[in-house]
């Protein structure tokens, strides 16, 4: 594959290969598989999604999040400090017919990223299982409780120092003949 | 003599006394006679123009009620904490988490052909659409591009899935609402669908069908005819619901103009599917951004006008009627060829193979020992699932195994317009509102 940017669509093209990196509202953007993932700061990251709300990014389909703790990534466009976690926003516009990806570093000393609850009150679910599987707070949600886990659980099972546990099976030793 | 002056009596937690008396009854040589006298039912607790005047002389006084997790209309183990005003529902929160078994966490240590398995598992109503949409990103993150029949098995599977998944529907709408021989009729024309499905990819449940690179075999011999009797044996039967139902003044009235909700409430609620379209917004990701084959087959997308139960019974009604219609398109134009793509290294070899070539026998071993690597990356891709969009979100760290997946499971997000729904509406309501939404708690659990 040659790199040239005349035959290489935008689409095929790792990000770094990009000739001019995009931005969507001041925050980095790359392209991944045809989406647009965008790679805003948490303190700018309701504005933005409150900006793109009102051109026609809608609807705010997911609020997930990816521990790489042990996973040093190398996708991140220039100027993007790498932290543990990233919360993962998916956002949809109708008319475009097209998802938009907002990935937001967390550092893993203060994990805390502003609610989306003023924007997309639909994220209030989704944010309370990121918190619940992550241990990421979320500034202004109504109510940042546990969801799918028991309310005394401890612990976030999702982070990749969350052990998996183990049942112990039992063994019969061989019959003695 | 009360329980509390008994000088006998040690069960201090008997002396809790409410203004009805004591909670508990003592044992009974503990117990007074008048006490024995109430158990007996012979000494009313408080005569009515006591309790009348123990009427909350404010009306806002309300109380809370759980209703479920083992509520029937529940759909398993949703439970609904309710505040009531008499019979009116004021808030509702939903709680659930009763069924989380971490499925996220289990598919981190599953190789991706073992992921299918796993993701099956989640919309248990549905799961052909789990294995398709973890299967595409699989597929986006390798770069595969699938041949033709391959594209056309997998539509044809969905679309049968759709139609057994929107025949359990109106088999526990039915129900909910009272209608026991629509359920029963749901529940046989989701068993022949069912039946159908395991003829093909052998399980009524759980298939583990598609797999990455395209489905596991090819349509068993004789599919277009049996798959042509299920599908002429359909229409009619609908004829039959809406005799029953639709028709029906009882089924008009416990639906119309319950639970209504509008289109901006349910674009900020991130609200999909039928519940979104019930609305009047033409959105249907099949339509909107076709995956498979969906842009060579012609259907229609259902829409609502009122955002109501009725709407949204109706439309899965007749969105059965649109996989009808896309199915027979697949019997008439499903495409010869590969069903899946012959890359040894991410799809087996045929078993013939394993038998004369030695590469063969050792790309089966190395996929079905410890799978395929995927490159670095990360990838997002949905399908339209009977309950709206069903995305899976993989992270992949190019290892054998996903670094991260995520299931954006539509009943989860769904589940939050219950409070807006069911507020003002009375609890008989409630039932009809939850059935309406068609949550499964196995994806809203995960």
């Amino acid at each position: 594959m040659s790199d040239t940017p005349d035959d290489v669509t935008a689409d095929q093209v790792a990000p770094d290969a990009t000739p001019e990196p995009e931005v969507l509202h001041g925050v980095p953007v790359t392209r991944r598989f045809g989406q647009r993932v965008a790679f805003p700061a948490a303190d700018q990251l309701v504005e933005l999604v409150r900006t793109l709300r009102d051109e026609g990014w809608l609807m705010c389909l997911d609020v997930t999040a990816v521990d790489y703790l042990t996973h040093p990534r190398a996708d991140l466009p220039e100027g993007i400090e790498a932290e543990r976690f990233e919360v993962v926003v998916t956002l949809i516009s109708h008319a475009e017919r097209e998802r938009l990806r907002l990935r937001v570093q967390v550092p893993e000393a203060d994990p805390v990223v502003p609610s989306l609850f003023e924007v997309h009150p639909g994220t209030e679910a989704m944010e309370r299982e990121v918190y619940d599987l992550f241990g990421i707070r979320f500034d202004g949600h109504p109510d940042l409780t546990r969801i799918l886990l028991p309310e005394d659980w401890v612990g976030h099972p999702l982070r990749k120092d969350y052990g998996i546990g183990s049942i112990p099976v039992q063994f019969k030793a061989p019959s003695e003949r | 003599m009360t329980i509390a002056e008994n000088p006998t009596n040690h069960h201090h937690d008997l002396e809790r006394l409410t203004s009805e008396g004591a909670q508990e009854m003592a044992p009974r040589p503990l117990a007074g006679g008048v006490e024995v006298l109430r158990e007996l039912g012979c000494v009313l607790r408080m005569s009515e123009s006591e309790a009348e005047a123990l009427e909350a002389p404010d009306d806002a006084e309300t109380s809370i009620i759980n209703m479920g997790p083992q509520h029937p209309s529940t759909h398993g183990v949703l439970r609904l904490m309710l505040e009531l005003d008499g019979e009116i529902v004021l808030r509702t929160k939903p709680v659930i988490g009763y069924l989380h078994t971490g499925m996220e966490k289990t598919g981190e240590d599953l190789t991706y052909v073992q992921g299918g398995t796993n993701v099956t598992r989640m919309d248990y109503a549905s799961p052909i659409f789990n294995e398709s949409a973890f299967c595409l990103a699989v597929e986006q993150l390798l770069g595969l591009e699938l041949p033709p029949r391959a594209q056309w098995i997998r539509m044809l599977l969905n679309e049968l899935n759709r139609l057994t998944s929107h025949f359990l529907f109106l088999a526990t709408n039915g129900m909910d609402l009272g209608s026991t021989s629509m359920m029963i009729y749901g529940w046989r024309e989701r068993e022949e669908g069912l039946r159908l499905l395991e003829m093909i990819t052998g399980l009524r449940m759980n298939h583990n069908f598609i797999r990455v690179g395209g489905t596991a075999a090819d349509l068993p011999d004789g599919w277009q005819e049996r798959l042509a009797a299920y599908l002429e044996s359909i229409p009619g039967r609908l004829e039959e619901y809406e005799a029953l139902m639709t028709d029906q003044p009882i089924w008009r009235e416990r639906l119309q103009g319950v639970g209504a909700i509008d289109t901006d409430e349910a674009v900020a609620l991130g609200a999909t599917g039928p519940i979104l379209r019930s609305t009047g917004y033409a959105w249907d990701l099949r339509r909107a951004t076709p995956y498979f084959a969906y842009d060579q087959v012609d259907f229609d997308v259902i829409v609502g006008s009122y955002g109501d139960c009725f709407d949204r019974y109706a439309i899965r009604l007749n969105e059965i009627r649109e996989s009808v219609k896309i199915l027979w398109q697949c019997i008439e134009h499903l495409p010869a060829g590969d069903y899946r793509l012959q890359d040894r290294k991410v799809t087996p070899p045929p078993r013939r193979r394993i038998d004369e070539s030695m590469e063969a026998l050792i790309h089966h071993f190395k996929i079905y020992t410890e799978g395929f690597k995927v490159p670095e990356g990360e990838a997002y891709a949905a399908v339209e699932s009977p309950r709206g969009e069903l995305g899976c979100y993989l992270v992949s760290d190019g290892s054998g195994t996903p670094y991260r997946l995520h299931m954006r499971g539509p009943s989860f997000v769904n589940l939050q317009v219950l409070p807006h729904m069911l507020r003002g509406g009375t609890v008989a309501d409630a039932v009809a509102i939850i059935s309406s939404v068609d949550p499964i708690m196995g994806e809203v659990d995960r």
